[in-house]
C-alpha cells in the first residue's frame, strides 16, 4: 500500500524557518506545506495590499522560498501554503522570482484565486456570526471579506502539475487534505475518507504544537530540546490512516498526549468540525504509541458537508492605546493601584473618551483576575501596571500611554520602565455564505 | 488532590470562544474526570472571566473532555484589551480544580 508523506513547515506566518528545511532535506517528503494565516492576518494584509498592489502575501514568503525551495527541488517536494494571504498571485510571482534566483528552472508555481468575496457580499443580506446585526452595520469600515476555501482548486493545481501552490484564505486542514485527495484519487463524496484525511491536516496544521510546543509543563511534562524543536510529518495511507512523526535528532516528542491535546485544540463539537469540504467526527478517534515519537491516527469519520463556507469579515473596529509601568519594593502593591487610579482620572480631567478601559496590575490580576491569581497572603515585591483602554481615535488613544509616562514625574514614588503602545484595531467577524456564491481559479507561473 | 495530578489540559481560541481540553494521563481515571470536571464546575471556577454557557463533550477513547466556554474572551481574540487576548492562560488555571479522592 502506498504511503503519502507531509510535512508541516509552518504554523503561523512567524514560525521558525530551520525545521522545515531540515524536512525538506531529510524527510523524504512527498509534500510541505506551510499553514501561516491566523484570523486576523489576512486583514492586515489586505491593508498592506491597498497601499502597495503588490504586496500583501505573507512577509516572510521570500525567505522561506529561499531556504526551502532548494531541497524541495532536488527531493522532489511539492509545497502547499496560504502564505498567498491577501495576494496570491503576487506571491507567486515573488516565488518564481526566487526560484530563478537560485537557478531553478521550469519551477511551476500555482496561485488560488477567488477566496476575496468582498465585492460579492455587497448588498447581499448577511447576518454576523458572533452578533446579532447584519453585515451591513459595519458600513465602511469593513476592509476585507475572505471565504475559506476548501482543498477542491489546490487539488486542481496540483493535477496541473504546480510543484508549488500559494493560496489566500483556504481552511487550514484542507491545505493538507488535497494532496491526500491528489495522490489517492479520492472523490469529494467519499465522506469518511475526508474526515480521515482532515484529522491528519488539524493534527499537521500547527505544526510544532504535536511534537512538543505548546506542551512542556516542568515537573508534569517534560519535552527535550524545545530550542530545537522537529516540525511533524505523517505518513498517509491510502484509507487515510496515519502515523505522526518527526525526523530522528530532532528535539521535542511525539507522544499520545501530545496528539491528544492538538486533536482537541479550536475544537468545539468534536463530533462536528465543519470545513468546507466535509463534516469531520473525531469522536471516534484513536490515538496508539508505536514506538518513539510515532503515533497511529486512526478512527475519525466524516459527514456530508454543509454547502455553506464562512467568510472571514475584517473590519476598522476601534484605537487601543496602552502604557505600562513598574513599581517595586515594599509598598510595590499599593503604589500600582494608586496608578491606576490616577491614570483614570487623568483620562477623565483630559477629556480622553473611552468605550472599555483595564487598569491592572501584571503578576497580581492581569491575566485571571484576583481570585484565581491569588497565592497566599505575601504582598508581591513587583508590579507591573497596564493600563489600556479603546478609543475612536489613534490621537486619544496615544494619549492613554501619554499619561502612563506623565506617571514618572508626576505619580507614586519609584515608578519605572515605561512602555507605550498605540494602534489600529482590526476586528474579525464572520458570516455563512452558500458555497455557489465563491468561485475558485486558477493562475499558473514557470521560472 | 488538583486536577494537575490527574489530568493535562491545551486551550484553543475561536472568536469569543475558548475551549478547553482536559485529558487524563491515566485511562483509568476517565470516571473520576467525568464525575467531577462538570461543565457546571469550570463554569463556576472560572466565575466572572466566562460571561456565556459552558458546554462539555466527552471523548471516551481519548480518556478526554473538552470544554467550550463562550464570552471567554472579553469580546474576541481580534478586538480584546485582554494582556492574554487568546486566553491561552485558561488551560493551566483549569488544573487548579480541586478534585475529591475517588
Amino acid at each position: 500500500m502506498r504511503t503519502l508523506r507531509i510535512g508541516a513547515g509552518a504554523g503561523f506566518s512567524g514560525d521558525r524557518i530551520e525545521p522545515a528545511v531540515a524536512l525538506a532535506e531529510q524527510g523524504r517528503l512527498d509534500y510541505l506545506v506551510f499553514e501561516c494565516l491566523a484570523e486576523r492576518t489576512i486583514a492586515q494584509a489586505q491593508q498592506r495590499r491597498l497601499r502597495d498592489p503588490r504586496q500583501g502575501y505573507d512577509p516572510l514568503l521570500e525567505a522561506r522560498m529561499r531556504a526551502v525551495l532548494p531541497a524541495c527541488r532536488a527531493q522532489g517536494v511539492r509545497i502547499v501554503s496560504n502564505m498567498g494571504a491577501a495576494n496570491p498571485l503576487a506571491a507567486a510571482e515573488k516565488t518564481v522570482e526566487v526560484a530563478r534566483a537560485l537557478g531553478l528552472q521550469g519551477l511551476r508555481v500555482a496561485a488560488v484565486l477567488g477566496d476575496d468575496v468582498l465585492e460579492a457580499l455587497r448588498g447581499g443580506d448577511y447576518r454576523l456570526e458572533e452578533r446579532d446585526a447584519p453585515l451591513a452595520s459595519l458600513g465602511e469600515r469593513v476592509i476585507s471579506a475572505n471565504a475559506y476555501l476548501g482543498a477542491g482548486p489546490i487539488v486542481a493545481a496540483l493535477e496541473q502539475g504546480a510543484d508549488v501552490v500559494l493560496t489566500g484564505r483556504a481552511a487550514d486542514p484542507a491545505l493538507f487534505l488535497a494532496p491526500q485527495i491528489h495522490a489517492f484519487g479520492w472523490t469529494f463524496d467519499d465522506w469518511t475518507r475526508l474526515g480521515r484525511g482532515t484529522a491528519v491536516g488539524h493534527l499537521l496544521e500547527c505544526a510544532g504544537q504535536v511534537t512538543g510546543g505548546y506542551f512542556a509543563d516542568p515537573g508534569f511534562k517534560e519535552v527535550p530540546d524545545l530550542a530545537r524543536l522537529g516540525f511533524p510529518l505523517a505518513e498517509v495511507n491510502e484509507e487515510g490512516e496515519a502515523v505522526i512523526t518527526k525526523l530522528p535528532g530532532s528535539g521535542g516528542l511525539v507522544s499520545e498526549a501530545t496528539c491528544k491535546e492538538q486533536l482537541l485544540y479550536e475544537i468545539h463539537d468534536p463530533a462536528r468540525y465543519l470545513q468546507p469540504d466535509v463534516a469531520a467526527d473525531f469522536s471516534e478517534v484513536e490515538l496508539e504509541q508505536l514506538g518513539p515519537d510515532r503515533v497511529r491516527l486512526s478512527g475519525a469519520r466524516g459527514h456530508p458537508r454543509s454547502g455553506l463556507l464562512k467568510v472571514s469579515v475584517g473590519y476598522v473596529d476601534s484605537y487601543q492605546g496602552e502604557g505600562q509601568i513598574s513599581y517595586a519594593g515594599p509598598g510595590a502593591l499599593e503604589r500600582g493601584r494608586l496608578a491606576v487610579e490616577i491614570v483614570a482620572e487623568r483620562l477623565r480631567l483630559t477629556g480622553v473618551a473611552t468605550s472599555e478601559t483595564r487598569g491592572e496590575l501584571i503578576g497580581v490580576d492581569a491575566i485571571l483576575g484576583a481570585r484565581l491569581s491569588a497565592n497566599g497572603s505575601a504582598a508581591p515585591r513587583e508590579v507591573r501596571v497596564r493600563f489600556v483602554g479603546r478609543t475612536a481615535s489613534l490621537a486619544e488613544a496615544e494619549r492613554i500611554g501619554q499619561e502612563v509616562e506623565s506617571l514618572y514625574l508626576n505619580g507614586p514614588a519609584g515608578g519605572g520602565g515605561v512602555t507605550k503602545a498605540a494602534r489600529e484595531v482590526v476586528g474579525i467577524v464572520s458570516v455563512l455564505v452558500p458555497e455557489g456564491l465563491v468561485h475558485p481559479s486558477l493562475h499558473l507561473l514557470e521560472s | 488532590m488538583r486536577l494537575r495530578d490527574l489530568a493535562h489540559s491545551r486551550t484553543g481560541d475561536k472568536g469569543d470562544t475558548s475551549n478547553i481540553s482536559v485529558i487524563a494521563y491515566d485511562p483509568a481515571d476517565y470516571g473520576l474526570l467525568l464525575r467531577s470536571v462538570t461543565a457546571e464546575r469550570v463554569k463556576e471556577h472560572f466565575g466572572g472571566l466566562v460571561t456565556g454557557s459552558v458546554e462539555r463533550y466527552e471523548l471516551p477513547k481519548l480518556a478526554a473532555l473538552n470544554f467550550v466556554l463562550r464570552g471567554a474572551l472579553r469580546g474576541g481574540v481580534t478586538r480584546s484589551l485582554a494582556l492574554d487576548a487568546h486566553g491561552k492562560c485558561l488551560g493551566s488555571a483549569i488544573l487548579d480544580l480541586e478534585i475529591e479522592e475517588a
